[in-house]
């Protein structure tokens, strides 16, 4: 796609990640007024808000877009609130993204938030026998790093992956995400450490599975129009890609919350996986491939899990990620740094705020602002993420 | 031994013979197309509009596609033992269905008992009990002779 399908980011805001405990919408607040301020932009001039839901803070969180807008003032702004697991920013970004494309509007607000309780996400609560979410903790005690264990096995089995290997991407995270002051986690950690840390599923122990975190992230979203008058300057930090794809069947893969795959038997298992096409959708929509990446922001849900990342959106072919870290190209001053805001491993998981975070930190690694974790030179930046139910999502900002 | 009844913790799921019991999931009378757990409205499979399936018993044996443990006790709505006891969890291939299922594996096989590629067969098992009934469900055990876990 041409560069008619570009939105400019005006403004990118984050309330610190932490276990701090207030209500959900505070964190949505501070990020926001950051992102308007960063932007330029007064909050009544804002024509769409498109907010992430959260599923554990009741009815505000379910139509988290009206419980911000109601926050900052009713304006009569249009509103959209979304929920993707894990992708839910995502998708509030690219519901932005389209009425901004459409013409609908010109200037977007995009928020998410979450407070998270303690300890292993938990389905909702009640007797519900028809939700494979709430089955598979009750009929297997299947707990999300189960799945991430699952394939940190498989990396192990087919790849060769080593402990030392999974420990080392929590240590390099450790690292990066030191002088982020948005990050939970700012202290360094040695592979020793990682290694004597209690194994919650094996073979992935405690320092490498990712916390659930409080948090809020926030873009400011324009026209390219917009923005170029709003700053008198052509530089701009574009979103040119936002890609949401589904998985096409049948998946070979197990993916939470599912008991079995589907079965290959009626139809072939061909083409990408469903996290390589959710990548690959949104390098084909920005018309650049991998080799164009500076650096990525990844969901590393677990240490071993970000080394699959590496392949999935294409750094290096399958089996080649573990050569990829050990060879420090995906380290501060390495050929494609990744995560370098510290990833998911200094932030914990604050799902709906998440993906935006994601796309906050690609903006100011753009714009030469991210102090202390800098990317040099960078101008194109990739993120991908993946959650429950078949959701995913990729996103290529430039500069 | 017990004199509890022991029921299924889901109905439906597979069958209640202990000595050689079963999955069941079902077949697009379409398409062939295998789910578990069973579909009963629409075929999964893109290129099918079938909308009636026919039950089906899956391969009691498979082999290990990967496998894990649970270290720490897993939230409600599990019901652990008190205390709590760990267990492993594998994700198994079944050649016939070409797919993969996830269940626990028996108490006393753990992961250093488990390798990919390696056979298990279905058994039932005991997830949870109350005062009358032992809930039960399938998990997985190694076929090789050498491990010490137990089925029910």
């Amino acid at each position: 796609m041409g560069t008619d399908k570009k939105v400019a980011v005006l403004g990118a805001g984050m309330h610190p990640w932490g276990k701090w405990g207030r209500n959900f919408v505070e964190y949505g607040l501070a990020a926001a007024s950051d992102a308007l301020a960063e932007a330029g932009v007064d909050w009544t001039d804002v024509q769409f808000v498109a907010g992430a839901d959260t599923i554990r803070n009741g009815y505000p969180g379910f139509v988290a877009g009206a419980t911000f807008a109601q926050a900052l003032g009713w304006t009569g702004a249009r509103v959209s609130s979304s929920y993707a697991a894990c992708a839910s920013g995502a998708q509030a970004i690219n519901n932005a993204r389209a009425q901004i494309l459409a013409g609908l509007c010109d200037v977007a607000l995009v928020v998410g938030a979450d407070t998270t309780p303690k300890g292993f996400f938990k389905p909702v609560g009640g007797d519900r026998r028809d939700d494979p979410d709430w089955l598979r903790f009750h009929l297997m005690g299947a707990t999300n790093p189960t799945y991430f264990a699952l394939y940190a096995r498989r990396r192990m089995e087919l790849y060769g992956a080593t402990e030392a290997d999974f420990a080392a991407v929590k240590v390099k995270n450790a690292r990066h995400g030191l002088a982020n002051p948005y990050a939970r986690y700012r202290k360094e950690v040695t592979a020793d450490e990682v290694l004597a840390s209690p194994m919650v599923a094996d073979p992935l122990r405690l320092l490498e599975i990712c916390a659930t975190s409080d948090g809020g992230a926030a873009l400011v979203l324009c026209s390219t129009e917009f923005a170029k008058k709003h700053t008198g300057s052509d530089d701009l930090v574009t979103i040119d890609a936002v890609s949401t794809v589904t998985p096409r069947f049948p998946q070979a893969i197990i993916e939470m919350p599912n008991f079995s795959t589907d079965s290959s038997v009626a139809a072939s298992t061909v083409g990408p996986t469903f996290k390589e096409s959710v990548a690959l959708a949104a390098y084909e929509e920005a018309g650049i491939g991998p080799e164009d990446v500076d650096l990525a922001e990844v969901y590393d849900l677990s240490s071993a899990l970000e080394l699959d990342w590496y392949e999935d959106i294409g750094l290096c072919k399958q089996g080649e990620a573990e050569k990829l870290l050990r060879d420090g190209d995906t380290t501060l001053g390495g050929r494609v740094p990744v995560n370098p805001s510290g990833g998911l491993s200094c932030f914990g998981e604050a799902i709906p705020a998440q993906a935006i975070a994601q796309v906050c930190e690609l903006v100011w690694q753009l714009r030469g602002r991210a102090t202390g974790r800098q990317v040099e030179g960078a101008k194109v930046g990739i993120t991908a993420n993946q959650g429950l139910f078949g959701h995913g999502s990729s996103v290529i900002v430039s500069r | 031994m017990t004199t509890k009844t022991r029921v299924p913790a889901i109905e439906g799921w597979f069958t209640m013979d202990e000595g050689a019991p079963a999955l069941l999931g079902s077949r697009c009378t379409s398409c062939g197309n295998v789910a578990f757990p069973k579909e009963t409205y629409f075929c999964r499979n893109p290129h099918c509009r079938g909308t009636e399936f026919a039950e089906t018993e899956l391969s009691r044996t498979g082999r290990v596609w990967s496998y894990t443990d649970a270290a720490y006790q897993p939230p409600e709505p599990y019901v652990a033992a008190d205390p709590y006891v760990p267990f492993s969890i594998c994700a198994v291939e079944l050649a016939a269905e070409q797919m993969v299922v996830m269940g626990q594996v028996v108490p006393g096989v753990g992961v250093d008992d488990l390798s990919v590629g390696s056979e298990v067969e279905l058994v039932l098992d005991t997830l949870y009990e109350d005062d009358e009934h032992e809930y039960m469900v399938w998990k997985w055990r190694p076929t090789d002779a050498a491990t010490t876990g137990q089925g029910a």
